[in-house]
């Protein structure tokens, strides 16, 4: 699965992207930031603050329980500030 | 239409072509965001927006289609920039062509508010001091949530 990272929190992981193969067991996008988390500890930080980090499932904005069967892009990202 | 482009944008060109050729429309309404040169009391030099390739079209594509549901719409249309700019420039412009005003005039506040909140850009500011990534405002949140 490719992982992808914007903003400042491409600062936090050290990286723009990652393609990672998932263990069975992370079956959600809440399951998935505490894999990251514990890759990328400043990424654990960051995600312990409440709505600091959002989601994308192929593209599409995801909350914490949306699953990943199937998915092959997951983004995070900050609360957008375009406009 | 959605255009996301790197490219300046010349506002009231746009929007003169945006109603040419049209005797049907009888509104329309429209909001430029500009880059400011100060944000709590800093200066800014320049600001960067990043984007997400692809997802910005999308979700774009999806809020434009919102907004042409829930409105009389007979045309609208999202500019929207990335990369960086300097103050003075603008960064967005969202209009809409409706029969009369009060559609129009609804539709653009609405795709301004949603697009906050929804399209995926991020804004870096330049200021003397250094680089900050922008924070997002709970304001915006409220804005989008009355629609």
């Amino acid at each position: 699965m490719r992982i992808r990272y914007f903003a400042w929190l491409k600062q936090r992981t050290g990286c723009v992207e990652e393609e990672l193969d998932l263990p069975a067991e992370i079956e959600t996008v809440a399951d998935l930031v505490t894999y990251l988390g514990e890759r990328h500890p400043r990424f654990a930080e960051a995600a312990s603050g409440r709505g600091v980090v959002r989601c994308a499932v192929d593209q599409t904005h995801a909350e914490p329980t949306a699953r990943l069967a199937g998915a092959r892009e997951v983004a995070f990202f900050p609360p957008v500030t375009g406009g | 239409m959605i255009r996301v482009q790197a490219e300046a944008f010349d506002p009231g060109r746009e929007l003169s072509r945006f109603a040419a050729g049209r005797s049907d429309i009888g509104a329309v309404a429209s909001f430029t965001g500009l880059v400011r040169d100060s944000h709590r009391g800093e200066r800014i030099l320049a600001m960067t927006l990043e984007h997400y390739p692809g997802m910005t079209e999308r979700e774009l594509e999806r809020i434009e289609a919102e907004a042409r549901q829930r409105w009389p719409l007979d045309d609208s249309l999202v500019i929207h920039r990335y990369g960086r700019m300097l103050p003075g420039e603008p960064i967005v412009l969202v209009a809409t062509a409706s029969a009369h005003r009060a559609a129009a005039l609804d539709a653009c506040a609405f795709l301004m508010d949603w697009l906050k909140t929804k399209a995926p850009f991020w804004k870096c500011e330049e200021t003397p001091s250094g680089e900050h990534w922008v924070e997002a405002r709970e304001s915006d949140d409220r804005a989008a949530a009355r629609w």
